[in-house]
């Protein structure tokens, strides 16, 4: 028989009990992390004619405003080594995947409040059916993308193959970002608001619409900077341009992955917490 | 399954809440970091804190079902999330044995846009369901809440009332070995609500239940054991249940008598309970089988008829349960010009024991018209040894008879 003992939060308890019940919990939310992704996607689109369409619109327009900007010369953009469209479409759809994974673990948690102070359920659910989402809304894209890149007159290669790799490189950097975050998030909607502000400035520190290479305190900013390294290999994986920080996005893959893990404890502890102090 | 397993055991459970939001925040956020470090003392309440739970311990066994009351606010509910794992208790333990069902809100996970046919999906997965279990119950699920013909419209379009019933209709499917209901029968028609009850009867017997509600009559019915809390303490525990009602029901000391209609032809002077045992803060005691002996003095103002009396007894909870008969021609109630004064008597009144109080209207004898009503104008207790619910404790004589000589009749 199931047994479960609840003590007061700052009890002492053995890790490796804790990632016994991690790993329990993980394996019983399956049914429900996908009982509740179709939950969200039949509600989502049920209730509007456009559908999927508005999973890839706001980076699609950004993606034209950039064109526009630069085809008319308003922004003057150094060469970029594939056709600035291509380059940019690229670029705005790869870092919506990024922005979509980082706000999800904050989204789904807040969004199931109410379920959360009524019912215990594995909340390791909430989070697989965040990634399932964040997946599903990532594979249209790539979709989208490929379909796209082609159209431009860009001609994918062998390194195509690695795109896989790339967008999941992506989506568990997000994804490992805001899990961290959401603890905080849950207690102060302050973190909910400041996230889209950081991931815009994020974003021009980033090569998604344009690449600096004359400025060199910038142009080191930028290659340090993480995200970088996730949308050059993304975008070096559909283009065919060489992988330039190959090394720095293969070594955050498992940085990633532990921070993934202590962001998961951390969660699973801050929930109760967050409960208590919502709707006592 | 072993009888008198204890499923839940709780062990000087204590709870504190924050009454600031920005305070209840910060303590939330030292919560997140403070744990790893551990130093803390927990006892300590932090400003604006207070004990929402306070220091209970309770086992239910297999097939017991305790009861929990108190005053909104007391701590029930916050017990119950400790209970159910919501939210961590600050201090002592809870351990529970077995499959938990917990009935604390019908509907979770509801979608309103979808239908309920998904959202039959979408309850049950919360409740822990696989889809294939739901698959096999499906139409059980739909008949039981009589929804079928409207099984395939969005649940935004339901009552209130169609929307409990698909939410039990699910929840009735669980096995538990612990069950947790939070007063959520309280919607529903009536005939839906005794099915729910019928449910939960044929649940009981191999479950432990943790049942909160407002209403005495199905605490009575359903629990074995009882916790009436008071300010997150347990003011009265034990298997007494009767006891710890009557308990809840003088916390809530007369309210006061209230004139709920007058024409101003009588105003009310007097009216007592005569003949009593005694009287403990203003509450006059008798004892089953006593006398009950009222008397009543009213002016009148500009009433020249005798009116009739309607007197009736309700008890706590404000259900009329007996009316005394009306006065006889031979009884001759007589009334002056000034004054309308008489008693009644009721002789061994079997009402069980409890506190019961007493509704008087005065109307015309000829039409029938109000003249005069006030409710709860006077209150009493009956003392007896045995705690039973219903309202009356009949005396009675047994003797033995043979089955034949009955049948013969």
């Amino acid at each position: 028989m199931q047994i479960k003992i609840y003590k007061p939060s700052n009890s002492k308890v053995k890790f490796r009990d804790i990632f016994k019940d991690m790993w329990f919990d993980l394996k019983n939310s399956r049914d429900l992390a996908w009982r509740l992704s179709v939950r969200e996607f039949k509600g989502q689109y049920r209730q509007s004619l456009l559908g999927a369409f508005w999973a890839f619109i706001t980076p699609l327009m950004s993606a034209l405003v950039w064109i526009f900007l630069n085809a008319t010369g308003a922004v003057k953009i150094s060469d970029t080594g594939i056709p600035y469209p291509a380059y940019v479409f690229t670029g705005t759809m790869l870092w919506s995947i990024l922005t979509e994974s980082v706000n999800m673990p904050l989204k789904i948690t807040t969004g199931a409040k109410g379920m959360l102070g009524k019912i215990n359920f594995p909340k390791e659910s909430l989070l697989v059916s965040g990634f399932y989402n964040v997946a599903l809304n990532s594979l249209i894209k790539i979709v989208l993308i490929i379909i796209g890149v082609l159209a431009l007159g860009v001609t994918p290669n062998f390194q195509l193959f690695f795109l896989p790799i790339a967008i999941i490189g992506i989506i568990l950097f997000g994804f490992t970002i805001g899990l961290l975050v959401t603890p905080i998030g849950m207690l102060y909607t302050d973190v909910g608001r400041a996230l889209p502000m950081f991931m815009q400035l994020l974003m021009y520190l980033s090569p998604v619409v344009y690449t600096i290479k004359d400025d060199e305190i910038l142009s080191k900013i930028i290659n340090l900077n993480p995200t970088t390294a996730l949308i050059t290999t993304g975008r070096s994986s559909l283009t065919g341009l060489p992988f330039e920080n190959m090394s720095y996005f293969m070594i955050m893959i498992p940085i990633m992955l532990m921070l993934l893990l202590i962001g998961w404890f951390f969660y699973r502890f801050s929930i109760p917490i967050f409960v208590e102090r919502s709707s006592g | 399954m072993e009888e008198n397993e204890v499923l839940v055991k709780v062990e000087n459970v204590s709870k504190k809440f924050c009454k600031d939001l920005k305070k209840s925040l910060k303590y939330g956020f030292q919560d997140l970091f403070g744990a790893f470090s551990s130093k803390e003392t927990e006892a300590e309440l932090r400003p604006d804190e207070f004990w929402a739970v306070r220091n209970i311990s309770f086992t239910v066994k297999r097939g017991e079902c305790l009861g929990l009351i108190g005053h909104n606010g007391a701590g029930k509910s916050t017990l119950l999330k400790m209970i159910n794992g919501l939210i961590n208790p600050d201090e002592g333990s809870i351990e529970m044995r077995g499959r938990i069902g917990a009935l604390i809100e019908l509907g979770t996970g509801f979608n309103p846009i979808l239908s309920g046919r998904e959202n039959i999906y979408n309850n049950g997965a919360i409740l822990g369901f696989s889809k294939k279990e739901i698959d096999g119950q499906l139409e059980n699920i739909i008949d039981f809440a009589e929804l079928r013909s409207f099984i395939d419209m969005p649940v935004q379009n339901y009552s209130s009332g169609m929307k409990v019933r698909l939410g039990f209709a699910v929840a009735a499917q669980m096995q538990p070995d612990i069950l947790i209901i939070d007063e959520v029968l309280a919607v529903g028609d009536l005939g839906f609500v005794l099915k729910c009850f019928k449910t939960i009867d044929t649940i009981i017997p191999n479950t432990a239940v943790i049942f909160v509600s407002h209403s005495m009559p199905m605490i009575s019915r359903i629990c074995s054991k009882i916790i009436l809390m008071e300010k997150g303490r347990a003011e009265v525990q034990g298997n007494q249940v009767a006891k710890a009602i009557d308990r809840y029901y003088t916390k809530f000391a007369n309210n006061g008598s209230n004139v709920v209609f007058s024409d101003n032809s009588v105003k009310l002077i007097k009216a007592e309970i005569t003949q009593t045992r005694d009287e403990i803060n203003g509450l006059k005691q008798l004892h089953w089988g006593d006398d009950l002996s009222l008397n009543f003095c009213f002016e009148n103002i500009n009433l020249e008829q005798t009116p009739e009396f309607l007197i009736s007894i309700s008890d706590k909870e404000q259900r009329p349960l007996a009316l005394f008969e009306n006065y006889k021609r031979t009884d001759d109630i007589k009334i002056t010009k000034n004054e309308i004064s008489f008693n009644v008597v009721h002789n061994e009144i079997r009402l069980s024991k409890g506190v019961y109080s007493i509704n008087i209207a005065l109307i015309k004898a000829s039409n029938k018209e109000p003249i005069f009503r006030v409710n709860s104008i006077l209150e009493f207790q009956i003392i007896h040894e045995d705690d039973v619910w219903p309202p009356f404790l009949l005396n009675a004589k047994y003797g033995n008879d043979l089955c034949s000589e009955i049948t013969k009749i």
